[in-house]
C-alpha cells in the first residue's frame, strides 16, 4: 500500500514540479520586494536584494590585501589597530587611504610583498573598515523603511537617524503623532479603509436585495430591466468621472467619503447584481416553494435560505469589490485628491517625489499588500467548500 | 383533516392545457395518488392544491373552504417533493422544526414534535447532521418528517420515491401505508408508477393529456379499466389489444380478429349483441391467457394458435411473446411450460376475463363496453 501510495506520488511528481516551478517565479519579484523592504537602503542603494546574505562589501579585498597583517577582526597590530574608530576616522576614503599605504611604515614598505589595491579595491576596502570599526554600523535588515513610510518621512537618512540627532523636518514630532502625519503611509491606511469597507458592503447589500428580487419575486418588466442592468456594465467608468465630478461640485461632495462611497457604490452595483443573481437564481426552485408552503414571506426567505446560501458568491463578490476599490487610484485621486490621500494616492507620490528612494516604495507596498492577503484568507474557504453539496437528490 | 374538492379546474400555461377540467373529490382521510405518464398534469394539479400554481378557471376547495385566492402558507399543507428540497445549510432538527418556528409555536412544543416525528421515522440520531451528510433514503425520511411535524390537514407528495433505488423504494412504500393508517390525514400523492399507485392508494385517479381518465379503487381499476387508455396504463406487462370485429353465428357471439376467433361465453355476452358486425378492439391481459396443459379448471377457455417470439423466464413465471397473424401479444403463464422458440403452440384465453373497447366515439382512447 506504501509502494502504491509512493508510486502516485512519483506520477504526479512532474505536475507538482511545474506548480513549484510556476509558483516560484510568479512570486519571485515579490520576494524581492519582502527583502528590499527591510535592508538599510545604504544596502539597497550599494547591492541587489538577492545579495543580500553575501558577505558585506569589501570584505573580501580586505581579505587578499589587509588580513595577513591586521588579522580578520583589525586588532592584530595594537599600534595599528582598525576596529578603532577614532583611528579609522582619518581613512575614510579611498585617497587617504591609498596615501597611507603608499607611506613607509618603520622603514618598510607599508605592504610589504602584497601588491598595492588599485583606486576601486581601496574604496571597496575603506567602505569596509568604516563598518569594522563601527563608524558605519548597519544590521543587515532594519524596520526603517517601514517607519519612514509611514510616517512620511521625507529626507535624505531616516526618521529615528533625524530624530534621534533633533534636525527632523518641521512637520514631525517624533513621537505617536506622527502617525498622522498626512504624508505618511499611517494615516493613508486608515484613509483607506474608511474609503474600502463601505464601499464594499454597500454594493453587496443593495446587490443580494436586487438579486432576491430578480430571481424570486414576479414583478412586470423584470427580465428587461436585468438585461438593462447587464447592459450598462459596459459603460467605461472613465465616462463618468467630469460629470459626477461636476454633480459633487454641486452638492459639495467633492473631497468627502461619501462621494467616493456612493461612486463606488455605483458602479460596484451592475457586475455585483449580475452576479449574485445568477448564482440566487441557480439554487433549486423547490428549496423555495418548500419555505413558502411552511409559512415563510419574501422576506424570511431572503435571510433564512437566500443569504446563507449564497454565501460563497458573496465572498468572491467582497474580494473583488474589495481588491478593486483598495487598489484604485483614478477615483481616489478624482474624488479624494490629496484632501484625504489613500494609499494609493500615497504610493504614487512617494515614487514621484523621492524617485531615487524606492526602498521606501517597497515598504509602502508592503503595508498596501497586508490587508488584502488577509482579507484573501479569511474568505478562501468559500471559494473552495460548495455549500449546495447534498441540498439536491441522493 | 379534511376533504379536497377540484371543481372545474383548467390550468393553462399560455397555450398549453395542462389540467382540462379536472373534477375530483378526496375523500377525508383518503390516501389518494395520481398516476399518468410524464406530462399527464398530475404534479401541476398538485402543485394548484399546494397553491404554487394559481388555477386558471375552476374552484379548489381544502374542507369546506375555497382555497383559490388563500396563499400556500395559510392552506394548512405540507409537501414533500421529489428533490426533497432539504435547507443545505440547516442541521435535520432545524430543517424539520422551520415551519414551526416561523408559526412561533414555543420552543418545547417544537422539541416535542420534531422528536415524537423522528421517533415515527427512525431518525432521531441524525437531528444534528446537515442534509448532505445523509443518505438518499434518510433525507427522503427528513422530508416526510418536515411534513409530519406541522400537523397539516392534507399531506401532499410529488414523487417521493422516485430518487430511491428499486428496493429501498419497496420498503418505504410499505411504510408511507403505515404512515398514513397512523396519521389518519388526507393523503394526496403524484407518481408516474402504477405499482406505486395500485400497492398504497385507497382510490388512484388515473390522467392523460390533463384529463382525468378514471377515478376509482385500485382493484376496480385493474378489473374494469374505463378505456383503453387505463387499461393499458395499469398493469404490468400490459393488457393485450386486439382490433377485432364482433360477429353473431346462430345465438353465440364471437370475437373475430382475422386470424383467429374466439367466443363470448353466453352469460357475458348481453352487451355486445347490438355491436355485432361491428369493429372493436379487444383486450386480454397477459395473465389470463394460458398454456392449456395448466390452465386452471372451469374457465371459459377458448384456443388460439400462435408462433412463440421471444421467452422471457422470470423464475415463478414466463413471459411469452407470440405473434399470430399481424398481432403481436404476450402471455404470462406458468413456469413449468416447454414452449421453444419458432414452435407453432396452442394457448388459450381465459374468456371470463376479457375487455371490448368501441372506437366508435373516440378513436383515439376507445371507451370500455360492458
Amino acid at each position: 500500500m506504501n509502494l502504491e501510495h509512493f508510486k502516485r506520488w512519483l506520477g504526479n511528481l512532474p505536475v507538482h514540479v511545474v506548480l513549484l516551478g510556476l509558483c516560484f517565479i510568479w512570486l519571485l519579484p515579490t520576494l524581492g520586494l519582502l527583502v528590499t523592504s527591510f535592508r538599510p537602503f545604504q544596502d539597497v542603494n550599494e547591492t541587489g536584494w538577492w545579495q543580500v546574505l553575501d558577505p558585506p562589501r569589501g570584505a573580501r579585498e580586505y581579505q587578499q590585501f589587509c588580513a595577513a597583517c591586521h588579522g580578520g577582526r583589525g586588532d592584530a597590530i595594537p599600534n595599528a589597530d582598525l576596529s578603532n574608530p577614532d583611528l579609522v576616522q582619518r581613512y575614510r576614503r579611498s585617497f587617504t587611504l591609498m596615501a597611507a599605504l603608499t607611506q613607509e611604515f618603520n622603514g618598510q614598505p607599508h605592504m610589504g610583498e602584497v601588491p598595492l589595491p588599485n583606486e576601486n579595491q581601496a574604496a571597496l576596502i575603506a567602505t569596509y573598515l568604516r563598518r569594522l570599526s563601527g563608524l558605519e554600523v548597519r544590521p543587515r535588515f532594519t524596520l526603517d523603511n517601514y517607519i519612514d513610510a509611514i510616517v512620511g518621512y521625507r529626507g535624505t537618512r531616516n526618521y529615528r537617524t533625524d530624530c534621534a540627532e533633533g534636525v527632523q523636518s518641521v512637520d514631525l514630532f517624533c513621537d505617536w503623532r506622527d502617525l498622522g502625519n498626512p504624508r505618511g503611509m499611517g494615516r493613508a491606511l486608515i484613509n483607506s479603509l474608511i474609503v474600502t469597507i463601505p464601499a464594499t458592503i454597500f454594493p453587496i447589500l443593495v446587490a443580494a436585495f436586487a438579486a432576491y428580487a430578480f430571481s424570486w419575486m414576479e414583478f412586470p418588466g423584470r427580465q428587461w430591466l436585468f438585461a438593462l442592468l447587464v447592459g450598462v456594465q459596459i459603460v467605461p467608468l472613465q465616462m463618468a468621472l467630469i460629470p459626477v465630478s461636476r454633480l459633487y461640485a454641486q452638492v459639495g461632495l467633492n473631497g468627502t467619503f461619501p462621494g467616493i462611497w456612493m461612486f463606488h457604490t455605483g458602479f460596484g452595483l451592475p457586475y455585483a447584481i449580475f452576479l449574485t443573481r445568477n448564482f440566487m437564481g441557480s439554487l433549486p426552485r423547490e428549496l423555495f416553494e418548500s419555505a413558502f408552503l411552511e409559512g415563510a414571506s419574501h422576506w424570511t426567505a431572503f435571510t433564512r435560505l437566500a443569504i446563507p446560501l449564497t454565501v460563497p458568491a458573496i465572498a468572491s463578490l467582497a474580494i473583488f469589490q474589495f481588491l478593486w476599490v483598495w487598489n484604485d487610484l483614478l477615483v481616489a485621486l478624482v474624488f479624494l485628491g490629496g484632501t484625504k490621500p489613500v494609499l494609493t494616492y500615497q504610493i504614487s507620490n512617494l515614487v514621484t517625489s523621492l524617485g531615487g528612494g524606492w526602498h521606501l516604495l517597497t515598504a509602502a507596498a508592503f503595508i498596501s499588500m497586508i490587508l488584502p492577503m488577509m482579507v484573501f484568507f479569511a474568505f478562501q474557504r468559500y471559494f473552495i467548500r460548495g455549500l449546495l453539496a447534498g441540498s439536491i437528490k441522493g | 383533516m379534511a376533504s379536497v374538492t377540484f371543481e372545474h379546474v383548467t390550468k393553462r400555461f399560455g397555450d398549453f392545457v395542462a389540467v382540462n377540467d379536472l373534477n375530483l373529490h378526496i375523500e377525508d382521510r383518503e390516501f389518494l395518488v395520481l398516476v399518468g405518464p410524464s406530462g399527464c398534469g398530475k404534479t401541476t394539479t398538485l402543485r394548484c392544491l399546494a397553491g404554487l400554481e394559481d388555477v386558471t378557471e375552476g374552484i379548489i376547495k381544502i374542507g369546506d373552504t375555497v382555497v383559490n385566492d388563500v396563499p400556500p402558507k395559510d392552506r394548512d399543507i405540507a409537501m414533500v417533493f421529489q428533490s426533497y428540497a432539504l435547507y443545505p445549510h440547516m442541521t435535520v432538527f432545524d430543517n424539520m422544526a422551520f415551519g414551526l418556528k416561523l408559526r412561533k409555536v414555543p420552543k418545547e412544543e417544537i422539541k416535542r414534535r420534531v422528536e415524537e416525528a423522528a421517533q415515527i421515522l427512525g431518525i432521531e440520531n441524525l437531528l444534528k447532521r446537515k442534509p448532505r451528510e445523509l443518505s438518499g433514503g434518510q433525507r427522503q425520511r427528513v422530508a416526510v418528517g418536515r411534513a409530519i411535524v406541522r400537523e397539516p390537514k392534507v399531506f401532499l407528495f410529488d414523487e417521493p420515491l422516485s430518487n430511491l433505488d428499486a428496493k429501498l423504494r419497496v420498503q418505504t412504500r410499505a411504510e408511507l401505508s403505515k404512515l398514513h393508517q397512523r396519521l389518519q390525514t388526507t393523503f394526496v400523492y403524484v407518481t408516474h408508477d402504477q405499482m406505486e399507485a395500485m400497492t398504497m392508494a385507497t382510490r388512484i385517479a388515473v390522467m392523460n393529456k390533463g384529463v382525468l381518465q378514471q377515478l376509482d379503487t385500485p382493484q376496480n381499476l385493474y378489473d374494469r379499466p374505463a378505456n383503453l387508455f387505463v387499461a393499458g396504463f395499469i398493469g404490468s406487462p400490459s393488457m393485450n389489444f386486439f382490433p377485432a370485429h364482433i360477429r353473431k353465428d346462430g345465438s353465440d357471439l364471437y370475437v373475430d380478429a382475422d386470424s383467429f376467433k374466439v367466443k363470448i361465453p353466453e352469460q357475458r355476452a348481453k352487451p355486445y349483441y347490438n355491436y355485432a358486425g361491428r369493429e372493436v378492439i379487444f383486450g386480454i391481459r397477459p395473465e389470463d391467457i394460458h398454456n392449456p396443459q395448466f390452465a386452471p379448471p372451469g374457465i371459459h377457455a377458448e384456443p388460439v394458435e400462435a408462433r412463440v417470439d421471444v421467452i422471457e423466464l422470470m423464475g415463478n413465471e414466463i413471459f411469452l411473446y407470440l405473434v399470430n397473424g399481424r398481432h403481436n401479444f404476450v402471455a404470462r403463464v406458468d413456469p413449468r411450460t416447454r414452449f421453444k422458440v419458432g414452435e407453432q403452440v396452442q394457448v388459450v384465453f381465459n374468456m371470463d376475463n376479457f375487455h371490448i373497447f368501441d372506437p366508435a366515439v373516440d378513436r383515439e382512447n376507445p371507451v370500455a363496453v360492458r
